[in-house]
């Protein structure tokens, strides 16, 4: 075991972990007052959704704030929000599994559902932003009789196929890791239909020697396959920027920029779903404040590549001695947005440095709140980068401001809702920590320390 | 070969009057977007006339510059857009297929010179200005990019004139809108890939120069002023 600080509480044995996790989706009243208020709010911002979608195919994107310099507003600044997200429930599913990083498994389930509630919320807003959404299929290589493919040389083609490809293998990678939670709760489920449901979705799985042979085999693969994907899509994602000659954007610096900063806001997404949730449910003795304290540094040390970043950009503007970026960032430091950029920094530079306190790492309360504030950060810094870059490009007669309506907010709390609505049927109706998992946990901890993992410890132990 | 649109605008000629403005709009069915949207700087013009001020109050100089889709030959806009709405013609224009173009608006976004325009409604003439559409060119729905086009109804026209006459266009033949109704001859279109065309010699004057040619997207339209290219306004 390493460390004093076990990533396994005390007293966990293989039917205690079972019973404790499938009992939140299995067990009677767990539809509490609480969940039912959490949904129903998540619910009436869905609706929202569903209202702006209908106004947008009714009216045009005209009913946002973006205008002529600002041709991006909120849409693709959510955009990367959402897909930076997400990229923190892959580096802990995939990544951290090919690395035997033991403490990820209590909280790769989670942010896994994160990841793939993340990209669906992301994959909808370039759909939405087009002008005319019902063509989005010309983005797609398929045959036509004009002969007319998509032009390979736009980012927005690359974007395509990588958040198409991130969603596929995610998604493979999150229910092939389900399956045997699944069979569990077919087994352990009272009422017909929950055993027809999760029979269905289970595969017939049986556990023989031959399942887990493959089961673990497909769970190795679609890791071997997400890994890349860590790192690829924020940097396609980055393109989008980098490929225009946008003062702000055409910098070299932006994909391991944008990766940094998507496991950054990522991480900082998994707190803030962590913490309340551990509470909620009681599960500190599986979501120790041991994870708490390694998810806190992660986001620290991706915290000052960023801030890295943010003086490395700054300084090259000034540096290259390119009179339209040194204005570009002069605008940025002092112009009208100024406030934002800011607010941008003080919450993603200054604020997370909190974190190189342990006392701080371990205040679930003050940890929370920082990952809060990293979130607004981060979609702060998209903002920047996409908005402000744009209302002050080359022209001065085209430098124009951009203004969010209510419809640009309200587009925002729509897939804010929608993800939570997700989430919280994830959380109703589906383990949100990988029983399996655990329960190999469980037996290796005893076998390498005491045998606190497979029997039942006395209290004086 | 094919020919190579371009064209020289004289800014020491340039009096501002913005007639090539209207005239852009009446020949191009641009829709006007009213007040409101235009506060919000969504307003369709292919063609602006962009002031600069000069001196201090009252000794105070005002230059105009005409500013419309320079038909970059390595243009930025082109690249970017998905669904090669946004395209290179072989005559060298900035080419914009309408139907093709899904509106991810990547395009305005490249554009150092921002003279790319969206509907952000569908376009709306009140009667009976419908009636002065101008049947040569189509009219651009909701969420489409639209551009200058050199007016290539013009060309087209004039071609297939030509080409009936088995001959080759003339120089000055055409002449898009902007450059037909300014009163000072400010604008000259023409052949670039003639040596003796009119625009072609004009673009080799020692006073001209490009917009943001810095940037190297190689725009197509040459500003001739005198002596400030090189930053000596004195002289």
């Amino acid at each position: 075991m390493d460390g004093p600080d076990p990533i396994l509480g005390p007293g966990q044995t293989l039917s205690s972990v079972t019973e404790k996790i499938s009992s939140i989706v299995l067990g009677r009243g767990n539809t509490t007052p609480g969940w039912i208020f959490g949904a129903f709010i998540s619910f009436c911002l869905l609706m929202l959704l569903n209202t702006v979608i209908t106004l947008l195919a009714i009216k045009g994107v005209g009913i946002w704030g973006i205008n002529i310099p600002v041709a991006w507003g909120f849409a693709i600044t959510n955009f990367v929000w959402w897909i930076g997200i997400g990229h923190a429930g892959t580096l802990i599913s995939a990544f951290l599994l090919l690395l035997h990083q033991k403490w990820r498994t209590s909280i790769n389930r989670f942010a896994e559902a994160m990841t793939i509630f993340a990209v669906m919320c992301a994959g909808m807003f370039p759909l939405l932003h087009m002008g005319r959404p019902w063509l989005f299929y010309y983005l797609m290589p398929y045959p036509n009789p004009m002969w007319l493919w998509p032009q390979f040389r736009s980012p927005l083609v690359w974007d395509v196929f990588a958040v198409s490809t991130y969603f596929t293998v995610s998604l493979l990678f999150w229910f092939v890791g389900l399956i045997p939670d699944l069979a569990t709760l077919r087994d352990r489920a009272t009422g017909k239909i929950k055993k027809i449901i999760y029979g269905i979705f289970s595969m017939g799985w049986r556990g023989s020697a031959t399942h887990w042979a493959r089961y673990e085999f497909a769970s190795i693969l679609l890791a071997g396959l997400a890994t890349p994907l860590v790192v690829s899509v924020h940097t396609v994602v980055s393109f989008d920027f980098t490929i225009a000659i946008v003062p702000g954007w055409h910098s070299t610096i932006f994909p391991p920029y944008f990766v940094a900063g998507a496991i950054y806001s990522g991480f900082a997404m998994v707190l803030t779903l962590a913490i309340p949730l551990r509470k909620y449910y009681h599960l500190q003795n599986m979501v120790t404040d041991r994870h708490i304290d390694i998810m806190a540094k992660v986001m620290l040390a991706t915290g000052i590549i960023v801030a890295y970043s943010y003086v490395m950009e700054m300084f090259m503007a000034f540096y290259s001695a390119n009179p339209f970026e040194r204005a570009q960032f002069v605008e940025r430091m002092t112009g009208q947005y100024a406030v934002v950029f800011w607010t941008l920094i003080t919450f993603n530079l200054v604020i997370p440095q909190l974190l190189w306190w342990q006392k701080v790492r371990r205040h679930q309360m003050t940890v929370f709140l920082i990952s809060l504030i990293v979130n607004i950060g981060m979609w702060l810094e998209r903002f920047v980068i996409i908005v402000v870059s744009l209302h002050h490009e080359y022209e001065p007669s085209k430098w124009y401001m951009f203004f969010p309506t209510r419809w640009d907010w309200a587009t925002f709390a729509g897939t804010i809702g929608m993800f939570f609505l997700l989430f919280y049927l994830f959380i109703r109706f589906l383990p949100m920590i990988s029983i399996v998992e655990m329960r190999t946990l469980v037996h290796e901890t005893s076998e390498t320390g005491s045998h606190a993992g497979l029997y039942p410890v006395p209290p004086e132990a | 070969m094919a020919h190579q649109w371009g064209m020289v605008i004289d800014l020491d000629r340039c009096t501002g009057c913005e007639a090539c403005v209207v005239a852009c709009h009446a020949e191009n069915n641009i829709a006007t977007v009213g007040e409101k949207e235009a506060a919000r700087s969504r307003a369709n013009h292919w063609i602006r006339v962009e002031r600069y001020y000069e001196g201090d109050f009252p000794d105070v100089k005002v230059k105009f510059m005409p500013v419309l889709c320079q038909q970059c030959d390595a243009a930025p806009c082109e690249p970017v857009c998905p669904t090669f709405a946004s395209y290179h013609t072989e005559e060298g224009l900035n080419g914009q297929v309408y139907n093709r173009c899904i509106g991810t608006r990547y395009c305005a976004n490249a554009c150092p010179y921002n003279v790319r325009f969206f509907n952000f409604y569908n376009p709306k003439w009140d009667k009976p200005l419908n009636l002065q559409l101008n049947p040569d060119v189509s009219v651009r729905e909701v969420g489409v990019m639209e551009k200058c086009t050199f007016c290539v109804q013009r060309i087209k026209a004039a071609e297939t004139n030509a080409r009936a006459e088995k001959r080759d266009v003339r120089d000055g033949e055409i002449q898009p809108a902007c450059v037909q109704s300014c009163p000072t001859n400010a604008m000259v279109f023409g052949d670039l890939s003639d040596p003796n065309s009119r625009a072609s010699r004009m673009a080799a004057s020692s006073r001209g120069g490009k917009l943001l040619e810095e940037l190297g997207a190689r725009p197509k339209i040459t500003y001739l002023q005198r002596d400030t290219w090189n930053g000596d306004e004195n002289a």
